[in-house]
């Protein structure tokens, strides 16, 4: 029963960071714009928000001071890919390495030590729950909010007039300019979102999950994010059941030595990633669904005429 | 401007009072050509007015302008005698500007009601009743929630309008507006226009359809380069002169005679039928047809019905599964699941309706744009590309078609829409091909380089050539064509001889009227 | 509406001497950005420009180590400029070159006392073949599953990596290497020629210049070069040419992945002589900003290879001799790269400063 609990409360923190980045990078591409630079923005968000920790004991504050990390970051992706009119993927990749740069860098003086785990807030009854209660009720207040946030999010897109600009924009950025529509604005606003997303992300890791600052610990969470925007085929609802999926198979090495089966150690950490690929295969064949719910103009440089 | 609450204006009042809108020596440059140069104009509450020229002439600047999506470099816009700098389209509308669009501005993937609330400031849910009310008050019904995509482009131009009346503007700006529409959807369109300028607003009208301009409008302001040519009654001129302002001489007509086509065909389809992949294209349905050497095909309709779809099925950009291969055949070979490439080989030629970015890669210059269809007529050799003869190639294409460029190394993007299109139908020319399908060929050309494309067809023809001409202008089909079809909703009209073509009967074979009397919706047969 | 105090346009052509601008610019801010970067970790500024950028120059045995480095970064970037150029995007250069060193070392391990002068050759072959057949899975699935090649080629990167360390802990262990997981050292014949005695540079450079050779051939001469940019600049005219897009993708990224498979084999035969967990530095990585810092085109692929090749060893210099740590490495390597992509705007589009129009020469 033990080791249940274990699972469930693994499987909801390694999901969380992975559902609020993906939510993010969901509403940035929605605009049209391709960001992959996850990664980078993940990792400053991690070491900021764990350095917040170590110096002011405010969690909250380390949250929200990631989160205004992946956005600092953002900005030179949103000016080099809607300034410059840069090629969208070769910027993602560009800001993304120049994240995990910096964060290494700053990371330095503080590698390899930990701090004290976000406090946790155990729901009232629901935690006392035999079996499940103590591994899906009892967690920082995060966890919870995650699908509140997906929910939110979900509602701005599909009813609010800011969700329905964003749609439209990332469908024809000339037809929304020609009514009328800032599209740079726009899409400016949906990569510091983004970023942000993806910074909270990252500081919920680095001080609720692992707890520890290293370097290297995103280890490719970043990407699966946007993988998992592509698997859920710009639908919240499935980002929310793809991250809960991932989630599980990264802690598909615990799952598996809890059964006593001999695995080697370095298959387990690949399981994701394979995973990832296969998720990718999958959805993919359906090419229909695809065209209806990706945003037309996703990747594409818009130039303003003027 | 209390006038414009007055529900009618006679026409001597509106020239003494006050302008709605007034250019005063508007110019706007691009690298490349001054596309509007020292125009004025004037525009009174409750006039139609024209703006008339051919393509290029710089009618859709001045509307950019107008509506605030381009600053021009100089001179001045007066609203309402009062100087204004339109800066954005949003500043337009809130002034009082509205714009019906050419080239669509919706988003397919969003219904009716988001489509029109991104324009105004109420929600989709506020805006249905008003866009059911507005839709019968002028003659233009459509349903509030259907997606975009699901509609026609007839009932696209619709919402169009609402979406700009709704705004309550002053000044309607319509680009085109019957370009998208069959023959028999333009009365409508005119009267919904005519009850429009009932209640003071005036209605400028884009267009270089001469005959709709005279049935339609008080006044007509003529472009030609940039600049405005004249300003006249059209009522009171002819075709031919409007014409002849338009652009600076006759129109002239491509000389042809009669058709002598070869006893077996060229090419033929049978029984295709086609889903595309994409949800918002349109499903081809059992079309059969059939092109002999020494005849212009032309199939004829209303954009959006399949044409596009079966361009690509045809030139071989999209391929058939192979065991549906026989439903496109070429000199007897079934080819429905071979790529263009190995088309072109079979003697199949195409010029496609894009120019840059499918025609031509607008990035490369013309010496390697001749590779493109080319590369096997000798410009390579095991494998390397023989850049003498790719030049040699370019230049040949460019002086037999006079194409205007900076030569054999200028860039397909540098070159203006006409002269691309005179390069590409040059180079597909030169492939000596048995069989032509040219879409859209002289779509955006002016009017002196399309009456030479029309006539390289025709001698083509002439030659030999099999030729099938798809093109949403009517006109263009009933001067060159032998005989044609119409497309409407991925289903084919029997053939049409040259000698029984008229507006008439195409017109109702544009809006589905040859499926009651053969084919039901659905029936396949093969 | 914020409106830009500049303008955005199409160019009507372009100068031949324009494309150099962007990449100046870009290593003139990332030199300065590693100066400043230094600094403030206290080292004084001439000192920092001393070790980032002189020290590489400052002995035949550093001289020899840019050279060394330059090889792989110079041959995996050409193979990437191929593809990027078709506009696919293979990010997983760093998981072909781990494939291609594990496969080149398989014959060393198993016949670690051969005396077969064809060893290096095969092993030459078997690291391309399996870089290869790593970027093959990517184009496999991309093509048949139309699976995005980015995320997919990345992925197989992590997983290359688990791969790599598996074996070296395992199957390819050296069973008299006190449990180290690295492999056996390789034999004379499995080991790539020193071209100085006493330095550690190879005639792995040589091979990347005759790639870099062949890559300019290809790419500006053939036919299959032509095809390949056709199908990346305008998808729809390569479909209307019929240069099928399948094809494309599959050379494209077979290209790339024999290309850092090979960059591979020669790391594991060259410097290292062994199978280990640390093969590659990032070159996979680092070798995608050296391919857009060099226009994607050739000759400018290596003059960048060259100032990456720089960045390393002065990043090594500094990280030895002022304790600074390898992230300033690849901070500046981000750097490099987003300044070169927000300079390429100058290279693509012409920028006008101020709202003023000059009007067109010859506009009537």
């Amino acid at each position: 029963m033990l080791t249940l609990t274990f699972l469930l409360s693994g499987t909801l923190l390694a999901a969380t960071p992975l559902l609020i980045a993906a939510l993010g990078e969901l509403v940035v591409e929605k605009s049209g714009i391709l960001n992959l630079s996850i990664e980078g923005m993940m990792a400053f968000g991690a070491v900021i928000g764990f350095i917040v920790v170590t110096k002011t004991d405010g969690y909250w504050l380390a949250i929200a001071v990631g989160g205004l990390a992946g956005s600092a970051l953002s900005v030179v992706f949103g000016a080099v890919v809607l300034v410059t009119l840069g090629n969208q993927v070769a910027t993602g990749i560009a800001v993304g390495i120049l994240g995990l740069g910096l964060s290494a860098l700053i990371g330095q003086p503080f590698e390899s030590s930990t701090v004290a785990p976000m406090a946790k807030v155990a729901i009232p009854v629901l935690s006392q729950l035999p079996i499940v209660g103590r591994g899906l009720f009892n967690h920082p207040a995060i966890v919870y909010l995650a699908p509140v946030l997906a929910f939110a999010i979900w509602f701005m897109l599909m009813k609010t007039k800011v969700g329905l600009i964003i749609r439209a924009v990332g469908e024809s950025p000339e037809s929304a300019h020609a009514i009328g529509y800032n599209v740079n604005a726009v899409r400016f606003a949906a990569i510091l979102f983004g970023g942000f997303l993806a910074g909270v992300a990252g500081a919920f890791i680095s001080i609720a999950s692992t707890t520890l600052w290293a370097n290297g610990l995103i280890a490719g969470r970043g990407w699966i994010v946007v993988a998992l925007v592509v698997f859920a085929t710009w639908r919240s609802g499935r980002i929310v059941i793809g991250a809960y999926l991932f989630g599980a198979a990264t802690i598909g090495e615990l799952l598996v030595q809890s059964f006593g089966i001999a695995i080697p150690s370095q298959l387990l950490t690949s399981i994701p990633f394979i995973a990832t690929i296969v998720a990718i295969v999958l959805l993919s064949m359906d090419g229909r669904s695809i065209r209806l719910n990706a945003p037309v103009s996703l990747g594409r440089v818009y130039q303003v005429t003027q | 401007m209390k006038a414009s609450s007055d529900a009618t204006i006679s026409s001597s009042d509106r020239d003494q009072e006050a302008p709605l809108l007034e250019l005063v020596g508007v110019t706007k440059a691009f690298p490349a050509v001054l596309a509007n140069d020292d125009v004025s104009l004037r525009i009174q509450p409750g006039e139609i007015r024209a703006i008339l020229g051919e393509n290029g002439a710089g009618k859709s600047t001045l509307v950019k302008i107008i509506y605030g999506v381009l600053v021009p470099d100089a001179g001045e816009i007066r609203w309402r005698g009062e100087k204004v700098a339109i800066r954005n389209p949003a500043h337009a509308r809130a002034l009082g500007i509205g714009m019906v669009f050419q080239h669509f501005s919706l988003f397919e993937t969003l219904t009716v009601a988001e489509n029109i609330s991104l324009a105004t400031a109420q929600s989709p849910a506020e805006l249905e009743p008003a866009i059911v009310e507005f839709g019968d008050r002028f003659g233009l019904p459509v349903e509030p929630r259907a997606l975009v995509h699901s509609l026609s482009v007839g009932e696209r131009q619709r919402v169009e309008i609402i979406r700009c009346l709704l705004q309550d503007p002053r000044l309607i700006i319509m680009d085109e507006p019957t370009s998208v529409l069959p023959p028999s959807g333009i009365p409508p369109l005119f009267e919904t226009i005519r009850k429009l300028t009932e209640q003071g607003r005036a209605v400028l009208f884009i267009s270089h359809k001469l005959e709709e301009i005279r049935s339609l409008c008080h006044q007509a302001t003529v472009m030609r380069g940039g600049k405005v040519i004249a300003s006249v009654d059209p009522a009171k001129e002819t075709n031919e002169s409007l014409a002849h302002l338009m652009i600076g001489r006759d129109i002239p007509h491509p000389e042809r005679e009669a058709a002598t086509p070869a006893e077996n065909a060229a090419m033929a389809v049978r029984g295709l039928t086609y889903t595309p992949p994409d949800p918002f294209g349109t499903i081809l349905r059992d079309i059969s047809l059939s092109l002999h050497p020494g005849e212009i095909v032309g199939i004829a309709g209303v954009s959006g019905n399949g044409q596009r779809e079966l361009a690509a099925v045809l030139s071989g950009e999209t391929m058939l599964p192979s065991s549906r291969r026989d439903q496109v055949v070429i000199d007897g070979n079934a080819c429905g699941d071979i790529d263009s490439g190995k088309r072109r080989s079979l003697g199949l030629a195409f010029v496609p309706e894009e120019r840059n970015g499918r025609g031509a890669v607008p990035e490369m210059d013309l010496t390697k744009n001749a590779l493109l269809t080319a590369h096997s007529f000798g410009l390579t050799k095991r494998g390397f590309i023989q850049r003498p003869a790719a030049r040699a190639f370019a230049e040949r294409c460019i002086a037999e078609m006079d194409v205007r460029c900076g030569g054999w190394d200028a860039e397909a993007r540098s070159l203006s829409g006409g002269n691309l299109q005179k390069y590409i139908i040059g180079r597909e020319i030169r492939l000596q091909p048995q069989i032509l399908i040219a879409s859209q060929p002289t779509w955006g050309v002016d009017v002196g380089a399309a009456a030479a494309i029309r006539q390289q067809l025709v001698d083509l023809r002439d030659g030999g050539v099999a030729i099938l001409v798809i093109s949403e202008e009517l006109e263009e089909l009933l001067e060159i064509a032998d005989r044609l079809h119409v497309l409407f909703r991925g289903h084919l009209s029997p053939s049409i001889e040259r000698a029984r073509a008229n507006t008439t009967l195409i017109g109702d074979f544009m809006t589905g009227g040859f499926l009651a009397a053969d084919q039901a919706p659905g029936t396949a047969s093969l | 509406m914020i409106k830009m105090p500049w303008v955005i346009e199409t160019k009507s052509h372009r100068s031949p001497y324009a494309p150099l601008l962007a990449p100046l610019v870009a290593v003139a801010i990332t030199v300065c950005t590693g100066i400043i970067l230094l600094s403030l970790r206290g080292v004084p500024p001439g000192k920092a420009l001393f070790f980032l950028y002189f020290s590489p120059f400052s002995s035949a045995f550093n001289i020899s180590e840019v050279f060394l480095k330059m090889a792989p970064l110079l041959l995996i970037a050409q193979g990437l400029a191929i593809g990027f150029r078709a506009k696919v995007w293979n990010i997983g250069a760093e998981g072909q070159l781990l494939l291609g060193a594990i496969g080149a070392s398989l014959l060393p391990i198993f016949f670690n006392d051969s005396q077969n002068p064809l060893m290096l050759p095969a092993m030459a072959l078997i690291g391309g073949c399996f870089g290869m057949a790593w970027a093959g899975i990517a184009a496999w699935v991309r093509v048949r599953f139309n699976a995005n090649e980015i995320l997919v080629t990345l992925m197989l990167n992590s997983i290359a990596l688990q791969l790599l360390f598996y074996l070296v802990a395992g199957p390819l262990r050296d069973p008299f290497g006190f449990n180290f997981p690295q492999s056996a050292l390789f034999p004379e014949v499995g080991m790539l020629p020193i071209l100085v005695d006493g330095l550690r540079v190879n005639i792995s450079i040589f091979f990347a210049v005759i790639v870099t050779l062949l890559a300019w051939l290809f790419v500006e001469r053939s036919m299959i070069g032509y095809k390949l940019e056709v199908g990346g600049t305008a998808p729809d005219a390569a479909r209307y040419a019929g240069f099928g897009e399948g094809r494309a993708i599959w050379i494209a990224l077979l290209i790339g992945g024999a290309a850092a498979g090979l960059a591979g084999a020669f790391e594991a035969a060259g410097p290292l002589g062994q199978l280990q967990r640390n093969i590659s530095p990032g070159y996979g990585f680092a070798a995608i900003i050296v391919a857009f810092l060099g226009g994607l085109r050739a000759i400018g692929i290596l003059f960048a290879a060259f100032f990456m090749a720089v960045i390393f060893v002065g990043g090594d210099i500094a990280q030895t001799s002022a304790g600074v740590p390898f992230a300033v490495n690849i901070v500046l390597q981000g750097v490099l790269l987003v300044t070169y992509l927000a300079a390429r705007v100058f290279v693509d589009y012409r920028v006008r400063f101020g709202t003023k129009r000059r009007l067109p020469e010859g506009a009537h």
